[in-house]
């Protein structure tokens, strides 16, 4: 961590906030004293003087403060001379006690280390299949997706338009614990590059012969002309057969499974865009976030969604 | 004592009541011109570019700051969801500000890189879209309107004579340069700098 703070007054500055501070206290413990009436003793009939202010024939009596009150006042003096004794406020001084925030902070984060840390470092030594199927690990391992997953991929995992279905056992980058572990660690970056380029009409070919490739219903002739511009532009990334490479994370375009493609879109639509556009996914690498031992268990979760 | 006398001069009364409270600001906002760890940046702490600028800009326009704040404030609590917390030497080149004081959202101080570019825009143009819980407004009118870039060399000199180490060549003809961009852009440019200077320091 960071000491970012600490000190960082000049003496100049430091002294000014110590005098100052003092010198109001003093200032409010003299005018508390200066002011105290003690020379207003009731007489023999218990009366005493009055203010002489009237209003309405109501007249105020020139009372001492109640003793309790007073030792209130004073008592507040008291306790800011002993607050300024123990913590930091008095400039440069750290106060008796060492308190700081960063401190305090640190020690709420060794406690709940020292709590957890035995958890974690327990469902770390299991393998991720068979933790996947520990049901107390996986409502730990939910609560973390809920936290941090859960607003790309949906509190069903099932994703949505552009942020892939978890619960398909369907992967880009591989479904192995290994490859979801690294997609959770790092982070992916998938780009398809746009193909305006190839204008318009061959645009829509390449998408009627996409669409032919899962058997969605397409134009047969405007796909037998698609075929060979993705047998040229298309197979480098997504494979001749066209089922996609995990390595670059580049979608198996056979299994019916779009993940651009709005509710209702018809598919043509959503394929000429993504060819027009191109596409750029992208998953922030989430061990800075949630640190290794979640990210194993986090994988687990995922894993278990599908298996 | 004669505090008769104040008591029955309102003005009396009044300078000294100033007078009492200025006490207060002396001894602890004053001093905080002169503490090195509110007028030093952090290490790597760099101006905002002219879009991310922009960005900000419309971020206060349209008063994100009234259910987002950013500030993490040291608890684990807080440190645990949003990393770590902020310090001073985060914020010497904000002018005004924009820690907040609501949070009807969550912080935002450290989210950038947090989610991807197309994850913001698809959550400004409709929250629920990504987030069926949601509750934040809508903002599709920032894929409308773009910027004109009129004002941008004037903030940047603007903030430049209030301290922020803009140099003259990125001013000169910042304008032109974001002309045209979506507001959006300018936004995300914004939200994905937040935060990000501190880094692996959760």
């Amino acid at each position: 961590m960071n000491n970012l703070w600490g000190d960082s007054l000049s003496g100049f500055w430091s002294g000014w906030i110590i005098v100052i501070t003092l010198g109001t206290i003093a200032f409010c413990w003299w005018i508390l004293f200066a002011n105290r009436k003690t020379d207003k003793v009731p007489d023999a009939e218990g009366n005493v003087g009055t203010t002489g202010h009237q209003a309405d024939g109501i007249e105020e009596y020139d009372n001492p403060l109640p003793r309790w009150w007073f030792m209130l006042f004073a008592g507040t003096i008291i306790f800011a001379l002993g607050y300024l004794a123990l913590y930091p406020g008095l400039g440069n001084y750290g106060g008796l006690l060492g308190w700081t925030q960063e401190s305090q902070w640190d020690q709420e984060v060794a406690r709940a280390e020292e709590r957890y840390a035995p958890i974690f470092a327990q469902y770390n030594s299991v393998p991720v299949p068979e933790l996947a199927k520990d049901s107390e690990a996986m409502r730990v391992g939910e609560r973390i997706f809920l936290n941090n997953c859960a607003v790309c991929h949906g509190s069903n995992a099932q994703g949505g338009y552009g942020f892939p279905n978890l619960t398909d056992d369907d992967w880009l980058y591989g479904g192995a614990p290994e490859d979801i572990k690294t997609t959770l660690r790092n982070g992916r970056n998938g780009l398809m590059p746009a193909w305006q380029q190839l204008g318009e009409t061959n645009i829509d070919n390449v998408a009627n012969y996409v669409m032919s490739l899962s058997g969605a219903e397409h134009d047969a002739d405007a796909a037998a002309l698609g075929q060979p511009i993705f047998a040229a532009s298309c197979v480098a990334c997504h494979g001749p057969q066209a089922k996609g490479n995990q390595a670059l994370g580049a979608p198996n375009l056979t299994d019916d499974i779009w993940l651009y493609r709005q509710p209702g879109q018809p598919l043509g639509d959503a394929i000429r865009q993504t060819l027009r556009n191109g596409r750029n996914g992208h998953m922030p690498a989430q061990a800075p976030y949630i640190g290794e031992d979640k990210v194993h268990l986090v994988t687990a979760y995922v894993y278990s969604l599908s298996h | 004592m004669r505090h008769e006398i104040v008591e029955k001069n309102v003005g009396l009364l009044a300078v000294l009541i100033l007078l009492v409270i200025s006490f207060g600001g002396l001894a602890e906002i004053v001093p905080l011109f002169f503490q090195k760890e509110t007028t030093q940046p952090v290490a790597g702490l760099e101006p905002l570019s002219p879009l991310e600028l922009e960005g900000r800009d419309i971020y206060i326009r349209e008063g994100c700051v009234g259910c987002h704040s950013q500030m993490i404030r040291p608890f684990r609590a807080e440190t645990e969801r949003y990393g770590h917390y902020s310090v001073a030497g985060e914020f010497v080149y904000d002018h005004p500000f924009l820690w907040g004081s609501k949070r009807t959202g969550p912080d935002l101080a450290r989210v950038g890189g947090r989610y991807s570019d197309d994850w913001h825009r698809a959550h400004l143009y409709n929250p629920r879209d990504v987030v069926p819980e949601s509750k934040m407004p809508a903002y599709p009118w920032l894929f409308d309107n773009t910027l004109d870039g009129e004002a941008t060399e004037t903030k940047m000199r603007a903030l430049q004579s209030m301290g922020v180490p803009y140099t003259d060549e990125q001013i000169a003809g910042a304008g032109d340069r974001i002309r045209g961009e979506q507001e959006i852009t300018a936004l995300v440019a914004y939200l994905q700098q937040l935060g990000t200077v501190l880094k692996g320091a959760r």
